[in-house]
Formats: C-alpha cells, structure tokens, sequence
C-alpha cells in the first residue's frame, strides 16, 4: 500500500494553512493513503508521445479592451461588506512584520 | 390551487389568469412550511425577494399583456439556486460553515440572466459543502433526504437543488456539476438533469470548485424546460473567458446512438443497466440506430478525476483566508480538508509530474476516446449512477466508496462534453432509475432532441413526489 507518511501529512496541513489535530492526522493519513494507492493505476496507462494539457476548449489568450465598467465595480462599503475588521475603509490583517 | 409542474402549463394558466404570481409564490412558500423540515431542501428561503418580484412581474403582466411573454421568455418560472451561486443581498454559504453569514455584494451571471428573463428566485439549496460529495450528506447545513424515499440520500452535490425539483418546492433549480454534480442527483431523484458543454455557460458568480471541470447546469421536470433554459444561461458574459459565443447546431438526419460496452461492467446494479438497455431499445423503436462503441480509457477516469479536481481544488479555496469575508480556515469540515489535503499532496514538489501531470496526459486518452466515438455516433447512452439511490449513512465514512459513486459520470467532466440525465421508471422499491445521454462539444440540440423524443415515445408525465 502507497503509505504518506505522518511526517507528510503535517507538511501538506502546513503548506495549505489548515489546523489538523493529532486525531484528524491519523485519520488524513489512512483516508489519504488510501486513494493515492488506487490513483496509482494511472502508472499503467500508456503515455509516452502524449503532451499534458491544463485546460480543454482550445481557445487562446481571451482579452478584453482595458476599460473600467462603473457597472461592475463595488462600491468602498460594498467591497468590506463581508467582514467586520476593518479600519478606515481598509481590511484589517494580523501584522506580519515585527517591529 | 395546483402548482403547475412545466414552464408551458405555469404560461397557459397565467394567459387564462387561473392565479396571480404573487399567489403561486404563496402556494410554494405553503409547500415548503409543510414537507421542507423532513426534506431539508433548502439553507435559505426568499420570501421577500419572491414576493416583491412577483408583483413586479404581476403589474408587467397586467400592462404588457401577451407581450410579457415575449419579454420574460421565462416569466413567473419559480427557480432554487443551489447555495454557491452568489445573490446579492441573499445569503451564500456553499453550504459550509466558513460563509455560513456570507451575503454578497454582486449576483453571479446566470443569476442575473435568469432574473432578466423572468425567473423568481425562492430560495437557495443545500448541497454538499463546496459541492464536494455524492450524497448530500457533506453539507454543515444538515443532510437533505430523497422525497421519494426519506431514508435514502438524494445524490449530490447538488441534493437541495433535485429535491427542491422532485418536492414541487420550485419549477426548476440551478446547479453545478464538476463530476456528475448535477447529472448524478437528477438520476436519484427521477428530474431531469442538464450538464453543459465546458465553455457553453458562464461560471462568473459561481463558487468554484475545479475550474478545469466546472459547469453550470439546472434541473427541471422535462427536457423541454432545460432547453428553454440554457438558451437563457449561455452565451458569453465577458467575465468567464473559457465562455464564447458558439452555434449550437441543429440534429439533421439519421441519428445513431452509441452504447459503450466499458459502461455495463461489474459493480453496476442489474436494474440499472437493464434500465439503460430498455431506454436505448425505446430510441431503437424510434428508427435511432443503435451500435456498440468502445470508450478503453474510461477504466482510468474516476483517478484522473481524483487528482485533478482536488488539485484545482486546493487552489480555489485557498482564497478562503476569513480576511475579506467568511470565516477562518478551521470552519473547514472534513471533506474539504480531505480534498485541499490531497490536491496539495498532488501538487507538491516530488509529486506533481508522477499525479498531476500524468492525470492530464491520461485526460487526453479520454478525450480521444470521446471524439474516436463521435466520429461513429451523435450521441452516447449511459447508466448515470451505478446504483439506485443508496441509504443515508450507507457510504459516509468510506471516503474512496463515496468517489466510486461517480464513475460514470466524471468522464463527461474530464472531457468536456455536454450530458443530459433522463429520468425513465421507478424499481420496486419506488426509487427512480434513468440514463444519460452525452454528445460531442456543443451538441446540446442534439441531446434535447433525443430526450424530447424519449419523453413523446414513453409518454413521459412530469412526476412530483408524494411527501
């Protein structure tokens, strides 16, 4: 069986900024460990002159012209209406400078 | 007074004037008082949205006439938006608990669409948290159970949204389908169910999930209402750039459906494929030409699917800090977790090239399956889920049991292409059985001929669950 480690699962929990408790460890690493063994079946499929792709309608670059639609802008009070920190019309962020 | 069950019989009482709007809504809102506590169908009611819109809609209706049909080519058509299509001023929680008081600042682009067309929006639907599930039963809004069958689950994500359809509790309601999402609980709750062609219709306003997979469907009772509606949704918006304005041709000529033999495999219920077989005789009957046809890569799609999407995943809810709006990371439930944990774990350095990057090369063996297919046939039928509807708590704590859920459904995802869930009969225990029907890119016209035509040769009645 494809075995993440304990180790593993702590460095994934770390790099995607989630708090993982000892209990939810052990459980991530069995549930985790568990799907990767079986999409480990991809190593059987031939790929070998294919290219990878990230997305699939073939269209190229999309633009628009740089103009700014009022219509589509929030207005100050719109734009913080989804959080109770903030400080004269900005969000308010734990400091992460030290004096 | 009857709700009406299709947006033609909703127009031909209006244009007999059996009921105002304002009254219709009053009929729903009384239905889902009554039978919505045991279903749990919706997050959040709209009643004072309803309510104001349909006297709008009421006083367009005295003062245009006929011509307000011509104007809201959906006029009065009550629709259930699953809870990640953001509403201005209305809740949208993604049924999570990290935007469990998250009320928008802007409405998303199929919202508004359907708005300008006539629509009145009720309410907003459970569905698993960022539609992550097969079941409904990951939401933190409580679980919503099958109103054919209240002990079994009504498939997922979008559960709410094919509850509220089967319940009568909406004329129609949107979802979003990244792997089946829409495909899956239409098939479990016997509505019709509407995937779009990747590209065909507007994420903008849409709580993402794998945006290489999204899509942006609805449910409805018969094939003719989801036509009626996706000639609203798509179309470019300017604000979703894999969206462009494209020709939706026309069926023309003999048509042939293909029947993929990678489909019937083991693991499959007996009635379920036996159910498919009968359908394809039913176009069979109807002069279609019927043809095995081979899919090889199928066997690979369900692993593809899961590494993409919680690749795409991990990235799309990392935006959830709780700075801007919502709350912090810990309110993450565990399948979320699960699937940011496993798309880091895809993505990370060491591993990327032997997952992800394999997973997009083995999408493109899928792909080619597709359009080898399509060279010989116009359209695909197929079981949609594997089993009937299964019992609550059956799969819960079996994470790997519930993405097997999934396996015919994700390739349409993976590749792109359109697919259309039709609902067809009932199995002994009164739970709904149906199939899918999928087309190349852009064939939609295609997909809602055939299951129009379906419905005429079974004369098909739309049904609304007994509760």
């Amino acid at each position: 069986m494809t075995n993440i480690t304990k180790q593993q699962i702590i460095h994934i929990a770390k790099l995607a900024k989630l708090k993982v408790s000892e209990k939810e460890i052990a459980k991530f690493q069995e549930q985790l460990s568990n799907i990767i063994e079986y999409v480990s079946e991809l190593d059987k499929a031939d790929t070998k002159n294919v290219k990878p792709i990230s997305q699939i309608t073939g269209l190229l670059d999309t633009k628009r012209e740089d103009l700014i639609n009022k219509k589509d802008c929030l207005t100050l009070e719109e734009a913080l209406s989804g959080t109770e920190n903030t400080h004269n019309g900005y969000f308010k962020v734990s400091a992460i400078l030290e004096k | 007074m009857d709700i009406p069950l299709t947006i033609n019989s909703l127009h031909k009482d209006l244009k007999e004037k059996k009921y105002s709007l304002v009254e219709l809504i009053d009929s729903y809102l009384q239905r889902i008082k009554s039978f919505d506590k045991e279903i749990n169908s919706f997050i959040t009611i709209s009643d004072d949205y309803a309510f104001k819109k349909a006297k709008e809609l009421d006083s367009s209706l005295k003062e245009l006439g006929k011509d307000a049909f011509q104007k809201y080519p959906l006029l009065g058509a009550v629709v259930a938006h699953k809870d990640l299509f953001l509403t201005k001023g209305i809740r949208t929680t993604a049924a999570s608990n990290v935007l469990k008081s998250y009320i928008p600042a802007y409405s998303g682009t199929v919202v508004k669409k359907l708005e300008k067309a006539g629509a009145i929006v009720i309410g907003k639907t459970n569905c698993d948290a960022w539609a992550h599930g097969a079941s409904g039963e990951n939401s933190d809004f409580g679980y919503s159970r099958n109103p054919w069958n209240k002990e079994y689950v009504p498939g997922g994500s979008s559960s709410g949204s094919a509850c509220s359809v089967a319940s009568n509790f909406s004329m129609f309601a949107t979802g979003t389908d990244t792997g089946g999402s829409v495909r899956q609980p239409a098939n479990l709750t016997g509505v019709v169910g509407f995937k779009p062609t990747y590209g065909a219709v507007s994420r903008y306003g849409v709580i993402a999930m794998a945006s290489s997979l999204d899509s942006v469907g609805h449910f409805t009772r018969v094939v003719e209402d989801s036509k009626k509606i996706f000639e609203i949704t798509r179309g470019e918006d300017g604000k979703d750039s894999t969206v462009k304005n494209n020709n939706f041709p026309k069926p023309n000529g003999k048509l042939r459906i293909g029947i993929p033999k990678e489909y019937f495999i083991e693991g499959i219920e007996k009635e379920v494929s036996e159910e498919v077989k009968r359908s394809a005789k039913v176009f069979e009957n109807e002069g279609i030409e019927l043809k095995e046809i081979s899919l090889p890569n199928t066997k690979y799609a369900i692993s593809v699917y899961y590494i993409i999407q919680p690749a795409e995943v991990s990235s799309n809810l990392s935006r959830f800090d709780g700075i801007r709006y919502g709350n912090s990371r810990n309110s993450f439930g565990d399948e979320a977790k699960r699937r940011i944990m496993l798309g880091t774990y895809v993505l990370s350095a060491g591993y990327y090239d032997a997952y992800y990057l394999k997973a997009t090369k083995v999408r493109i063996k899928i792909i080619e399956d597709f359009e080898k297919a399509f060279k010989e046939v116009d359209a695909i039928i197929a079981p949609v889920s594997p089993t009937p509807a299964f019992k609550i708590g059956e799969k819960a704590s079996d994470p790997l049991k519930m993405y097997l859920a999934d396996i015919f459904t994700v390739a349409a995802n993976i590749a792109g292409i359109p697919g259309l869930a039709i609902p067809s009969s009932f199995n002994k225990k009164e739970l709904p059985l149906g199939f899918q029907l999928l087309g190349p890119k852009f064939s939609e016209e295609t997909l809602f001929f055939l299951g129009e035509k379906f419905e005429k040769a079974t004369s098909y009645k739309p049904k609304v669950a007994k509760l």
